[in-house]
């Protein structure tokens, strides 16, 4: 999967937490999922839970622990796709 | 740098100028209003009940469509939320607190004058029965973050805090079906001796059979009305045969009279006073039957509380369940206020339009007490053609009203009691100026 087209998919499994509309709509590697997203740190585990469900995976607690931004959530994702 | 409130030491005479509801036949002031003057039944036919094979398949559930859901959780917080004893107490919440005039707090700052103590009987139980699947079946990490704030038991009044910004005491008091009723007693005390100047309280219960199977069990709901809801609650009645479980959530916002008076708000009563106690299970008291000689001491310390007597009261709002206690109940008021006969005041009891709501009905039943004294008017008691001998026996059947009288109230008295041996009693008064 290209780059593009799983910031395109993250994007849009975070877009219901998310509480910055501009940082949500200029989503790039480098933003953070609580201080560019002001994602509530709570809901930090519901965008893991779907993100297991939109790929089939489980992701585990230590990886869980590093999915803050969407760099590492995407190398998580290709990590257990691979 | 801290500032800090400098409350008044005096007793503060305390006023209600904020209402809200959620009841199963009305949700909003002006539909509940209406429906209790009509005296429009909200009692239904449950075709879960009945998919359950409860005895009792009748029940009174506010009726919250989706949209004015969104009036109150965005959609956010509206995904995998499955709390509705939480959702009604916010739309009674919020709903008092827009109508006392109040503005919802903006900034980093919390109001510190204001807080809320909202009580409830259980958190979301059908959440946890959700959460306790899950958990069986091995997939604890699949809860997410919805579970702990729908179940835990002050979910109502943190909800309610963080919507509202309230930075006084924050808490969820329980008492079975005192709950109402004793939230806006603790409110009173707290701002009577100047720890806030403003305190949202009321109470909510859960829907569903969840909350209601115990009841159905202990065989203290009807079964004979299945095939005709409406007529299923009938307080006071010879033909009574039993509560019928109701839900919902009502709530009114307390204010000190100076707050109220320097605000320009509506006043719609005076909270005189009020008592709370317990017949510790003794003598004729145990867990699900009242001690009548603590029923008793419960009015009269509310009234002397109060600085009233028996002949001050213009009409009773009953707990009065529609269960073999409501002749039970009738002579306990009569011998607290050395009333009776002709000379017995007015009394009316809500259950028969709502059901018990448990955990909300005191305070639901506070909200229709305020809005009679406010207005002027005496709800009709519906279902009870036949008024039991044994309460014909000890007041003049003219003292319970079948259709709506419009009549000036300056004083009523409400009181609710609980599983628990608890009960609490408030004096409430027509305010006028001065």
């Amino acid at each position: 999967m290209d780059k593009e087209t799983l910031i395109a998919e993250l994007k849009t499994i975070v877009k219901p937490y998310a509480k910055d509309e501009a940082a949500l709509a200029n989503i790039n590697e480098n933003t953070d999922f609580i201080n560019d997203l002001k994602i509530n740190s709570a809901n930090l585990v519901d965008v893991i839970l779907d993100v297991e469900e939109k790929y089939n995976i489980v992701i585990d607690n230590e990886s869980m622990e590093k999915m803050v931004n969407v760099k590492a959530a995407m190398e998580i994702i290709e990590s257990k796709l691979a | 740098m801290l500032e800090t409130a400098t409350y008044n030491t005096m007793s503060n005479r305390v006023v209600i100028t904020g209402l809200g509801i959620a009841a199963p036949n009305g949700v909003g002031i002006p539909a509940f209003t209406h429906a209790i003057k009509t005296g429009t039944s909200g009692i239904r036919h449950d075709p879960q009940l009945a998919e359950l094979q409860f005895s009792c398949q009748i029940a009174g559930k506010p009726d919250v469509p989706e949209a004015l859901q969104l009036q109150y959780l965005d959609p956010l917080e509206l995904r995998n939320f499955n709390s509705n004893g939480i959702l009604y107490g916010l739309i009674a919440g919020i709903d008092a607190w827009k109508d006392a005039g109040l503005k919802i707090t903006e900034g980093n700052d919390p109001d510190w004058d204001s807080g809320v103590i909202f009580g409830a009987g259980s958190s979301g139980l059908d959440k946890l029965r959700e959460a306790i699947y899950k958990v069986d079946a091995l997939q604890v990490r699949r809860l997410g973050s919805t579970v702990v704030p729908q179940t835990m038991a002050s979910g109502i009044s943190a909800w309610l805090g963080g919507k509202l910004g309230l930075g006084n005491q924050v808490s969820t008091n329980s008492s079975a079906c005192t709950t109402g009723a004793e939230s806006l007693l603790m409110a009173f005390d707290r701002i009577k001796n100047g720890q806030a100047t403003r305190m949202l309280a009321g109470s909510t219960s859960d829907a569903g059979p969840y909350i209601w199977g115990g009841f159905d069990a202990l065989k203290v709901c009807t079964y004979k009305h299945n095939d005709c809801p409406e007529k299923g609650s009938r307080p006071m009645s010879a033909s009574a045969s039993g509560f019928v479980p109701g839900s919902g959530a009502g709530a009114f916002l307390l204010e000190s009279l100076e707050s109220a008076l320097e605000r320009g708000a509506t006043i719609y009563a005076e909270v005189l006073g009020g008592h709370v106690n317990s017949g510790g299970q003794r003598g004729d008291g145990t867990m699900t039957a009242p001690n009548s000689m603590a029923v008793q001491r419960c009015i009269t310390q509310a009234m002397a509380q109060a600085g009233v007597t028996g002949m001050d009261i213009d009409a009773i709002n009953g707990h009065l369940t529609a269960t073999g206690k409501d002749s039970l109940e009738i002579e306990n008021w009569s011998k607290a206020l050395g009333r009776a006969g002709k000379d017995f005041p007015y009394i009316n009891a809500l259950k028969g339009m709502v059901g018990h709501c448990l955990s909300g009905a005191g305070s639901i039943e506070l909200v229709a007490s305020v809005l009679q004294l406010n207005e002027g008017f005496l709800f009709p008691n519906i279902n009870c053609e036949d008024l039991h001998p044994e309460i014909s026996a000890i007041i003049d059947d003219a003292c319970v009203p079948r259709e709506l009288i419009n009549v000036n109230l300056n004083i009523i008295a409400k009181a609710s009691f609980g599983f628990g041996d608890v009960n609490a009693c408030v004096i409430l008064k027509k305010y006028i100026n001065g």
